[in-house]
């Protein structure tokens, strides 16, 4: 049943999803780590404007996120032009899906690591500085291995939320196969064609498995470096 | 290489520090009650607390100078503190945290000088362990290594014992001392413990209310009378110099000051060794003569050098006895009725069991 249950299209749509997801991850990590920082140590004026504005697209509509995107990056915005004359289009390509994939995880990513960045003791870091450690030096050799647990489950968590992203996706670069139909996007087209009710139910399937298995990864991989941690 | 601390600091609406003194080579004890500020000027001087003004210099040059604009961030100072709590990386083992510093500070490894540390703070068998796993003495005394093998100029230590019970101090004080007498180094050293402070400090900067009362070799200022009423007139005591005799069978051993031997229980240091003695104002007993048929072993010969009428009933006696100082305090009343005046002789007495192995340099 391996290779015979799902369709070329559909494993497509599964191999892009994992793709977009992956890419999206990754990419956002450094930026989330910032804002996580900035949110969790800063003081400077603003900061509850920058806050709001990170947890945007939580409770913006997807639609509007991914117009938002659109008007931003479009075929037809100085900025979409700008990175499409540096090579990386973004309009109704798959760097596209990657780049709402990674708006829209966000939120989610910079909450974990904030969360793990409030619980490192700001004491450690006194003591590292009296020791002869600069600001870089204590945040690489304290704060981050202290934190790395937090940065991990940032960062499956925007891993599984970028698997899944529809709305913000399908507005900014539409639903075209083997570019940007993702698992969700493939979902939703194969619903609208007749007969396509069982191709949507294995891609459901496959969505549920990969949404959880992500989770309970980062459960475990957390408790694991946490583990290792205080041991 | 002196440490020089002048600066004045708000710290909320109704408290300020305005402290001044000098910290020569050795041991200076920051000395008062919890709520004097003390931890607040190692943090200064530690460039953790940034003073509203003044200036503060290691061996003359600044670290921190108002006027001048001059303040070098904490890893730029070379200070190393000691804090309340180990503040041990808890992911990193023992070795690594031991190295934190040197690593940080790119200095070149130095296995000598490593395990110098190492088996002077008798940590050898600690260092593949993480810090969860180690006892509150083993982690203080990880705590003071890791500050020493990053090679400061000055070494801070903000109330090490404060979470350690009798025992573990006990564990702890005999490190210390071989710190002061081997780093060779300035040690600032915050306490709230005058025992310790007589034990390990060669001078005393008195704090109260943000303020410096008093400050001067510990000698001196332990057997002030007036600072007595500082120190805490139950606390009071001085620290005299003796000689470790010959221990008797019944495990009692002499220890010979200048005005006259006493006869003390737990004395660990070696015969010929000289330790330091406490001996408290309060366990102290005066008599015009020489008494007989007494039970306490301990008379020293002495004169009274002064008088000194503090609050309530007490009054707090210096005495002089074969050069050094000692202090006694008795009851105003005891005072009149033995007519004493500067210049009179008398025998001091001491109990024995009043003097415990705190009291005692090793």
């Amino acid at each position: 049943m391996t290779g015979a249950w799902l369709g070329p299209a559909e494993w497509q749509a599964v191999a892009l999803s994992f793709k977009v997801a992956l890419v999206a991850a990754l990419v956002s990590l450094p930026f989330g780590l910032a804002a996580a920082y900035a949110l969790a140590r800063g003081r400077f004026p603003g900061r509850d404007l920058f806050s709001a504005l990170v947890h945007l697209p939580l409770v913006l509509p997807p639609v509007v996120t991914g117009y938002l995107l659109l008007l931003a990056f479009g075929p037809e915005a100085p900025a979409g032009r700008a990175l499409d004359a540096l090579g990386l289009p973004l309009a109704f390509r798959w760097t596209g899906a990657v780049l709402a994939a990674a708006v829209m995880a966000f939120p989610l990513m910079v909450r974990a690591i904030r969360l793990s960045l409030e619980a490192v003791d700001a004491r450690l870091e006194e003591a590292a500085g009296t020791l002869g450690a600069a600001r870089a030096r204590i945040f690489a050799t304290v704060i981050l291995p202290l934190i790395a647990p937090g940065l991990l489950a940032g960062w499956v968590l925007a891993f599984a939320k970028g698997l899944g992203e529809f709305g913000a996706t399908i507005t900014f670069v539409a639903n075209i196969p083997g570019e940007t139909r993702t698992i969700a996007s493939a979902i939703h087209a194969f619903l609208q064609a007749p007969g396509g009710e069982g191709a949507a139910l294995r891609l459901t399937l496959v969505s549920i498995a990969l949404s959880l298995a992500a989770l309970l990864a980062s459960e475990w991989l957390a408790r694991r470096v946490a583990a290792r941690i205080r041991a | 290489m002196t440490l020089e601390v002048a600066f004045r600091h708000r710290l909320s609406a109704g408290f300020a520090l305005d402290v001044a003194f000098e910290a020569p080579p050795g041991v200076t004890a920051l000395f008062g009650r919890s709520g004097a500020g003390k931890s607040s000027v190692l943090r200064a001087v530690a460039g953790l607390l940034r003073p509203d003004e003044g200036r503060i210099a290691m061996a003359g040059a600044p670290v921190f100078d108002s006027a001048a604009g001059v303040d070098l961030p904490p890893h730029r100072r070379r200070f190393g503190l000691v804090f309340q709590e180990p503040r041990l990386f808890p992911h990193l083992s023992v070795l690594r945290n031991l190295r934190y510093g040197r690593r940080a500070l790119g200095l070149p490894a130095n296995p000598a000088r490593e395990a110098e540390i190492v088996e002077m703070l008798g940590i050898g068998a600690l260092l593949a362990r993480r810090p969860a796993g180690l006892s509150g003495g083993e982690a203080a005394r990880v705590a003071i290594g890791r500050a020493l093998l990053a090679e400061p100029r000055l070494l801070m230590l903000d109330e090490p014992f404060a979470a350690l019970d009798a025992a573990r101090r006990e564990e702890i004080l005999p490190w210390l001392e071989r710190l002061r007498d081997h780093a060779g180094l300035p040690i600032l050293f915050v306490s709230h413990s005058l025992p310790e402070v007589a034990r390990l400090a060669a001078r005393i900067v008195l704090m109260g209310e943000g303020r410096v009362l008093r400050a001067g070799p510990a000698a001196d200022l332990l057997a002030d009378p007036e600072a007595a009423e500082f120190l805490g007139p139950r606390e009071a005591g001085a620290v005299l110099q003796g000689r470790v005799g010959r221990t008797a069978p019944d495990g009692l051993t002499e220890v010979r000051l200048a005005g006259g031997t006493l006869h003390l229980p737990g004395v660990t240091a070696a015969a010929g060794a000289a330790i330091p003695v406490r001996i408290a104002a309060s366990d102290v007993i005066l008599a015009l003569t020489p008494p007989v048929g007494l039970s306490a072993l301990n008379m020293l010969e002495c004169r009274v050098a002064g008088l000194h009428r503090g609050r309530g009933p007490g009054v707090m006696v210096r005495l002089e006895c074969g050069g050094e100082a000692l202090l006694a305090r008795i009851t105003a009343r005891s005072a009149e009725a033995m007519g004493l005046r500067e210049g009179l002789a008398l025998t001091a007495i001491v109990k024995s069991v009043a003097i415990g192995p705190a009291d005692l340099g090793g």
